[in-house]
Parts: structure tokens; C-alpha cells; sequence
């Protein structure tokens, strides 16, 4: 991890929580009542609260945040026996495409360290991409986990809305936010879910349903599978060298009997738009409790109460940041509600209808994770619609709560792509089932970028 | 929509963020280009489609009307950035 520091992958490293972790599991594995991941070494996004461990979310308003309690999904990792390798560097408040808006700098790519590796679990892909920890967590609200788990080439799973606890996962878009995994193959992604998945009393958006073995179906055949193509996610957005990649990939699945056919998201193009309204409006609610009162920075140079709370808030949140909710502060504004906000939750049932016709003729859907492969660092941050662009095949499943996982697809040159797997509610050992059964036959996953062997 | 100086001010109010008067232009045109983007949504007649809040359309779930939490006071005010005596410090509000 030393060596590799030039990634910034990590925020935050504690060697002597590491080691007493490390130790903790030795002990359960010679005591017995060692689990199945017990020992397994983990990187957690930095947006999961840890307790006594620093916890910042990318943003200099929580660059003093050691929090008292730890989050459901981190108490689930420390039970499991697994040793927590550090805290990894995101978008500020999980808010880009790029890992670009983080306070503590971006993180780059180990295929190539002059592009960006995704974002906003930019951390969490570089780290597990290096090979720095074995698996990684993060959190997706508009492709946060397939995004950069597609642009470093490894295996990333956002599961469906309310699977996995948010209890103590700091809030950007509360009706979007789902935690999930970033790991080597679709194979450890279902081991990691079975430690993380299941109902939590502390989250009221938790869902009370049952969770299965993910790891029990992964063998199973996909003879007969109907996978189903949106003609949308095959336009002409779609990068001629990320295609070619993508309908290889689509043999293969071919291959084991599953059937393609044609299917039509009418809506999936405005859900880019649709997405931008709904999330910045729930994330300026939600970033109304950075206060400077409560918890982390507060200016220090005020005249009175509401002028504290403006140059903190001035101060503590970086450019992106700022701009959301201001956006969301209009959206929801009097005057401004029907039009904006309203309008964007009429469409998302409508983006969520295209959904529910499509699954009645196929399994499952498959496409690109992202339009094109990494771009250089720098190369977007001046135009915010071209960066939100990254996301127009990812967004949509955020917007319809459904599960989807992301599996390296090929190189476009010396860069990784994604294949995206997209199913109806709670489908997530199906979907862990086609990326395990693509993996038996494709050797991308298992590809190390030169230096981190 | 584009969002003139007066707009910008406003929402930075509500928004409890302070803007630099050097920053209001670079603010209006930025956010300004943000909203014209997501107006198309008005591609789409949406008259008599119900808005959607919960991706599942679940409603929260209820609980029993009991205690759930035992006193963590001091526990959460260690990282405030001023307390005295158990309260929080602010500016003085009240003259």
C-alpha cells in the first residue's frame, strides 16, 4: 500500500487497526468459529462510518469526522472476522463520475495513472484493481459501483434498493443510495454480499427479505436465458470500441444457450436529465445537516448565526457539491416544485414502467456499463453535462431501485470495459449466477495492469 | 432557464451557502446550463402519470412506539465543534 501511494486510492490508513483485526481473525480461525470470510482483507469506501476511525466522505466539512458509532455494513464486515485495510478516497458526498471532486485529491487509474478511474467508489476500484485488498465496498447512486468497477476492470455489484443496510452510510440521494461491493470476480462479490446483505432495524428504507446463499446458484446454467438488449444502450452514444467488446462478450453468454433478443427503454434517455433533478433536491435536504454545529468544520470567521452556516457550508463543500444543491434548492423551491421536481418523479415511473414491460419478455438485460473506457484525468471537469453523461446507462436502475452488476468485458486498447447486467427485483444471485458462469469462460477479471502483480 | 444575479443570491440564501460576489456570474451561467439540460424532461407528457417517491413503491415500514435509544449525549457531542454543559455554542442569536 506504500508503495502505491502515488494511486491515493486511501484516505485514511490505520496499521494498528489493521494488525488487531488481523490478529482477532487468527485467533478465530485456530479457536474455531472462524466464518467464510474471516481474515479476508477489506477497503471500505469512506462515506461507511467507522467508529474511532476517521470518516470524511471525500469533503473537507468532515475532514475532522471520527465518528462514535460504526455503520451496519462495517459491523457486518467486523463480525465476519475480516481485517479493514483503510478508508477509501470518493467524490466529494459520492457526488461525481471521476473521483475528480474529492478534497483529497483524485485517484488514478492503475491501468493508466494519467486517466481517471470512475467514481464516485474511485477508491475502492483503484485499490482493488491494484490489488491492494482483496475486495472493496461502495456505494452507488447513479453508477458509483459500476462505473468505476467497469473503467478499472474488475467486478462491481449494486444491489436492489433496500438489500443492503444504509444505517451509518453518510446520505446523498436517500430514495437512490444503495451499498454494495467492488471485488476481483462475481464469485467473491456473492461471498461479500452474504456478509453485508439482510434487514436492519436502524435503516426504516431496509427491506424485510429473506436472504439466500448468493453463492449457492453461481454454478447454476443459463441454458435458455432470455437476455434482453435496449436498441438505447446501443446508439449512437455508444463508443464504437466499447461495443465491439460488448457484443463479443454477449456470444459467449450465446454460448452457454442464453437467447438475445431486442427489447425498447423508451424513457432511458431522459433519465440522465430526471436524475438530475431527483438527487440534487433529496441531497441539498439531506447536506442541510453540515451545519458547523453538530459535527465537523465549522469557519472561523463569522458575524452572526446564518452567516456561520453560510461561509462553513462556503467553505466546507468543494465546487460540485455546491452546485447540487443549489440546483436542488431551486428544484424544490416555491414556484418550482411542479415543474421540476414533480415532473422528474412522474418520469421515473415512467423510466420504472419501461422496466417492468421489458422483464416480461426477458430474464434479464445487458449492455454497457459506461459509453466509453477511462478518460484522462482533467479531461471533463470543466463541462458538468458531459461528466453526468458517463452515467446514462447506469442511472436508470438507481431510479427504478433494481439490482445490477458490472463485468470486466475486454480491453478497448490497454483500457478495461464493463458489461452490465441489469435484473428485476432481488435477482441479484441470478445476475451473480451469468457474471460467475462469463467468468468460467473469460480470463478479463484475472488481468493485473503492469506493477501490481 | 436562465438564472439571473438576483436568482443566484436568492438560492444561496436558501441554500445557506455564501457566494462571492466574483462568483454569481460563473454560478448563474453554470446552473443555468444544468437546468436548460434537465428541462427536457418537458419532451415528456407526464399529465396523468402518478409521481413515483420509493423506486419499489413500498411505504416505509412502522414500529412499535418504544424506546430504541439509550442516552448518547456525550458520546455524539465529542465531535461537536463547541459544546458547553451538555448544549451546542452558536453565535449569539438574541441580542
Amino acid at each position: 500500500m506504500e508503495r502505491h501511494r502515488a494511486l491515493n486510492a486511501f484516505i485514511t490508513v490505520d496499521p494498528e487497526l489493521s494488525l488487531n483485526q488481523a490478529r482477532a481473525a487468527d485467533r478465530m480461525l485456530k479457536n474455531g468459529g472462524s466464518r467464510p470470510l474471516t481474515g479476508i482483507p477489506i477497503a471500505h469506501k469512506d462515506i461507511f462510518c467507522t467508529k474511532g476511525v476517521l470518516t470524511t466522505c471525500g469533503s473537507k466539512i468532515l475532514s475532522n469526522f471520527v465518528p462514535p458509532y460504526d455503520a451496519t455494513l462495517i459491523k457486518r464486515c467486523y463480525e465476519e472476522g475480516m481485517v479493514t485495510l483503510g478508508k477509501t478516497n470518493m467524490d466529494e458526498f459520492a457526488m461525481g463520475s471521476s473521483n475528480e471532486t474529492s478534497y483529497f485529491g483524485p485517484v488514478r487509474n492503475p491501468w493508466d495513472q494519467f486517466r481517471v478511474p470512475g467514481g464516485s467508489s474511485g477508491g475502492s476500484a483503484a485499490s482493488v484493481t491494484a490489488r491492494l485488498c482483496a475486495a472493496a465496498t461502495g456505494t452507488d447512486t447513479g453508477g458509483s459501483i459500476r462505473q468505476p468497477a467497469a473503467l478499472c476492470g474488475i467486478t462491481g455489484l449494486k444491489p436492489t434498493y433496500g438489500r443492503v443496510s444504509r444505517y451509518g452510510m453518510v446520505a446523498f440521494a436517500s430514495s437512490l443510495d444503495q451499498g454494495g461491493v467492488l471485488t476481483q470476480s462475481a464469485e467473491d462479490a456473492a461471498l461479500l454480499l452474504n456478509v453485508i446483505a439482510g434487514f436492519d432495524p436502524l435503516d426504516s428504507t431496509s427491506v424485510e427479505e429473506p436472504v439466500p446463499d448468493y453463492g449457492s446458484k453461481l454454478k447454476d446454467d443459463i441454458d435458455g436465458l432470455k437476455i434482453g438488449l435496449p436498441k438505447q444502450y446501443f446508439d449512437e452514444g455508444l463508443s464504437p470500441e466499447v461495443e465491439v467488446l460488448i457484443r463479443d462478450a454477449l456470444r459467449v453468454l450465446e454460448d452457454h444457450g442464453a437467447v438475445l433478443i431486442d427489447i425498447d427503454l423508451p424513457n432511458s434517455e431522459l433519465c440522465v436529465p430526471c436524475y438530475y433533478v431527483i438527487a440534487p433536491s433529496e441531497a441539498s435536504s439531506n447536506l442541510s445537516r453540515f451545519d458547523g454545529v453538530r459535527y465537523g468544520y465549522r469557519s472561523e470567521d463569522y458575524e452572526d448565526l446564518v452567516d456561520m452556516y453560510m461561509r462553513t457550508r462556503a467553505e466546507g463543500f468543494g465546487d460540485e457539491v455546491k452546485r447540487r444543491i443549489m440546483i436542488g434548492t431551486y428544484a424544490l423551491s416555491a414556484g418550482y416544485y411542479d415543474a421540476y421536481y414533480l415532473k422528474a418523479q412522474k418520469l421515473r415511473r415512467l423510466i420504472t414502467h419501461d422496466f417492468e414491460r421489458a422483464f416480461e419478455l426477458c430474464d434479464v438485460i445487458a449492455g454497457p456499463t459506461t459509453p466509453t473506457a477511462a478518460f484522462e484525468i482533467g479531461a471533463k471537469t470543466s463541462d458538468p453535462i458531459s461528466m453526468y453523461l458517463n452515467d446514462i446507462y447506469t442511472i436508470s436502475v438507481n431510479l427504478s431501485g433494481l439490482p445490477a452488476l458490472s463485468v470486466p468485458a475486454g480491453f478497448a486498447g490497454d483500457l478495461p470495459a464493463g458489461l452490465q447486467l441489469i435484473g428485476p427485483y432481488f435477482s441479484e444471485s441470478r445476475l451473480l449466477n451469468i457474471g460467475h458462469r462469463f467468468q468460467m469462460d473469460t480470463e478479463w477479471h484475472r488481468r493485473i495492469p503492469g506493477g501490481f502483480e | 432557464m436562465a438564472l439571473d444575479k438576483q436568482t443566484i443570491y436568492k438560492i444561496s440564501r436558501l441554500a445557506r451557502i455564501h457566494v462571492d460576489k466574483v462568483d454569481i456570474d460563473r454560478y448563474a451561467s453554470q446552473l443555468s446550463t444544468i437546468l436548460d439540460f434537465v428541462e427536457q424532461m418537458n419532451r415528456i407528457d407526464t399529465d396523468n402519470v402518478a409521481p413515483l417517491s420509493h423506486p419499489q413503491d413500498r411505504v416505509l415500514r412502522m414500529r412499535e412506539d418504544s424506546v430504541t435509544e439509550h442516552d448518547r449525549r456525550d458520546d455524539l457531542q465529542s465531535v461537536a465543534p463547541m459544546t458547553e454543559n451538555g448544549l451546542y455554542l452558536v453565535p449569539k442569536v438574541i441580542e
